[in-house]
């Protein structure tokens, strides 16, 4: 994998560009903090210009005037649609299906996006103690697209979760039909090494594109299973000038999440 | 009737060993000030409640107050992790911590059965997930309605002290709060005591001009503390911005027991109150974090007379 001086670009800067082109036309997404803020605010000035931003902290429509660093700063509020109630923003506007669209991640994924972010080892003396659902597990469920973004590593893209935290696909597309939520399971991963989608006979996680400068060599070595790949694998399209632009002088301008 | 005390007072009397608390407020509003008195009395065998534990309860934990946490996100947010609650659960060290962990919508649902006298409250969460298996409060059930759809439902919540920090109080503690709302009210309104800290104590007049921005009436508030920054390093909104440089610097100290028990000697049992932490801060901290101005316009409420 090459590095910035020769691409031009960052690994989080492709995945940045890469991640808000799956929002294209999209209307109500559910931003998390870190990468998926500045997807969702790269998204609003390119591909989905009609989109609101809603917060698990209770803000719908928020028009953040700097970059949060965590998910209830106060820049959310100022110019917001709508500040609610936690209660109201899960009930109401989660659980009743008008989240089009949703960013998670997680320390382990599977191969039918189920994702971790409990715990590493075991849940009564674990290893690792990670920070638990949080919204994830009913964000999972309910809104109506899930997008992961995350580094693709051995221990972070496994056989076998050590704990679900939040259901993905269950490998049973007639199964997953008839559990009636508005999720559907993961619809792409955005990683540092390319893109994929979920086949739909199967529900497996499909490679579907390669970042400039990756093989297919690199993503096997970071991953835990034999990766189902597309068969017109393609190559994610670089970062234009003008995504680049808006994430370095607009939405990053000091770099915390990008460089 | 006033119920203005001191911080001193208000912890003393109405939180005591053993006890179930609640100190709200997501990433908004968070009262440290609080947390900071009930570790410099030595509380202990505490059941901590939050949503997302943040730095305070990781001081508290740290400190020894707390024998168990309930909890939906367990971290620093936007830095890492809380390195004192997890060195307790990971390692017991220096003493295990009983856990009963939600899903945020979960613990949400919890405050709203406790405060609406409710025996459970029903979601519809947790399907396909782990988290009902390692907690069995956790249960599903069928809608005894036509559909007979599929929910998990989630026991009350009703601590026996819930801390709500406010922009504005009266003496009587009708209190009023904008910005993130968090489930401060859900949390309050389950609670068998209440302790509200303000950044301004108002006259009864000002919140009658307002009634829409009212979450709590006075008769379920037992103690108003006037602890102005009392939420730092949370924040007020209008008030101070978040201190997200103390959150960045939070994560060396916890990590360090020696240092998180020096941190705790230099600004929680060696100060006397939290007027003696915002001295200790400096003006020029609170001058950074004081945000510009973006005034709200007004309504008419109408004059009936």
């Amino acid at each position: 994998m090459s590095g910035e001086g020769e691409l031009g670009y960052s690994k989080n800067e492709i995945m940045i560009a890469a991640s808000a082109r799956t929002l294209t036309g999209e209307r109500i997404c559910f931003v998390g903090v870190g990468l998926p803020n500045i997807v969702c605010n790269l998204a609003q000035r390119t591909v989905a210009p009609e989109l609101q931003l809603v917060y698990e902290a209770g803000v719908f429509g928020a028009r953040p005037s700097r970059l949060p660093l965590s998910i209830g700063d106060p820049s959310l509020v100022t110019g917001s649609t709508a500040v609610t109630s936690m209660f109201e923003l899960f009930a109401f506007y989660l659980q009743a299906g008008l989240i089009d669209a949703a960013f998670l991640g997680g320390a382990q994924i599977d191969r039918f996006g189920n994702l971790n972010t409990t715990v590493i080892g075991d849940y009564a003396s674990p290893k690792v103690r990670l920070p638990g659902s949080g919204g994830a597990c009913e964000i999972a469920i309910h809104a109506r697209k899930v997008l992961v973004i995350m580094r693709q590593a051995q221990r972070s893209f496994v056989e076998r979760l050590h704990f679900r935290t939040s259901p993905g696909h269950s490998g049973d597309p007639e199964h997953d039909r008839a559990r009636g939520w508005f999720g559907s399971g993961p619809t792409s991963v955005v990683t540092d090494l390319g893109t994929y989608g979920f086949d739909e006979a199967t529900g497996e996680m499909t490679l579907l594109t390669l970042h400039p400068g990756v093989t297919l060599d690199d993503v096997r070595a970071n991953m835990g299973w034999e990766p189902k790949v597309a068969d017109d694998l393609g190559e994610t399209p670089p970062p234009t000038d003008e995504e680049l632009r808006l994430i370095r002088q607009e939405l990053d301008p000091e770099g915390v999440y990008t460089r | 009737m006033s119920k203005v005390a001191t911080m001193r007072d208000a912890v003393a009397e109405l939180v005591r060993d053993g006890d179930t608390v609640a100190i709200e407020g997501f990433t908004h509003l968070i009262c440290f000030a609080a947390g900071h008195e009930i570790i410099r009395q030595r509380k202990r065998e505490l059941t901590l409640c939050r949503l997302t534990p943040d730095v305070i309860y990781d001081q508290m934990i740290g400190a020894g107050v707390a024998r168990k946490l309930v909890f939906s996100w367990l971290g620093n947010p936007g830095v890492g992790s809380l390195h004192a609650v997890r060195r307790r659960i990971e390692h017991a060290d220096p003493e295990p911590l009983e856990i009963e962990e939600y899903s945020h919508f979960g613990m949400v649902c919890r405050y709203v059965a406790g405060a609406a006298n409710l025996p459970f409250f029903p979601i519809r969460s947790y399907y396909e997930s782990d988290i009902p298996r390692v907690n069995p409060n956790i249960k599903p059930m069928r809608s005894p309605y036509a559909d007979g759809a599929e929910v998990y439902v989630v026991p009350p919540l009703r601590p026996d002290v819930t801390i709500v920090h406010a922009q504005r109080a009266t003496a009587d503690g009708d209190t009023q709060i904008w910005g993130l709302m968090g489930c401060q009210k859900e949390a309050a309104f389950a609670a068998d005591r209440v302790i509200v800290v303000c950044e301004e104590i108002v006259e009864e007049a000002v919140v009658r001009r307002d009634p829409n921005r009212t979450v709590l009436p006075g008769v379920v508030v037992d103690a108003v503390v006037h602890e102005p920054f009392g939420c730092h390093p949370s924040y007020a909104q209008g008030y101070y911005d978040r201190d997200n440089a103390f959150y960045l610097e939070w994560e060396s100290v916890s990590r360090d027991p020696e240092a998180l028990e020096a941190w705790l000697k230099e600004w929680v049992y060696g100060l006397e109150s939290h007027a003696e932490y915002v001295e200790k801060m400096g003006a020029e901290r609170w001058e950074r974090l004081r945000p510009g101005a973006a005034t709200s316009g007004e309504v008419n409420y109408g004059d009936y007379s």
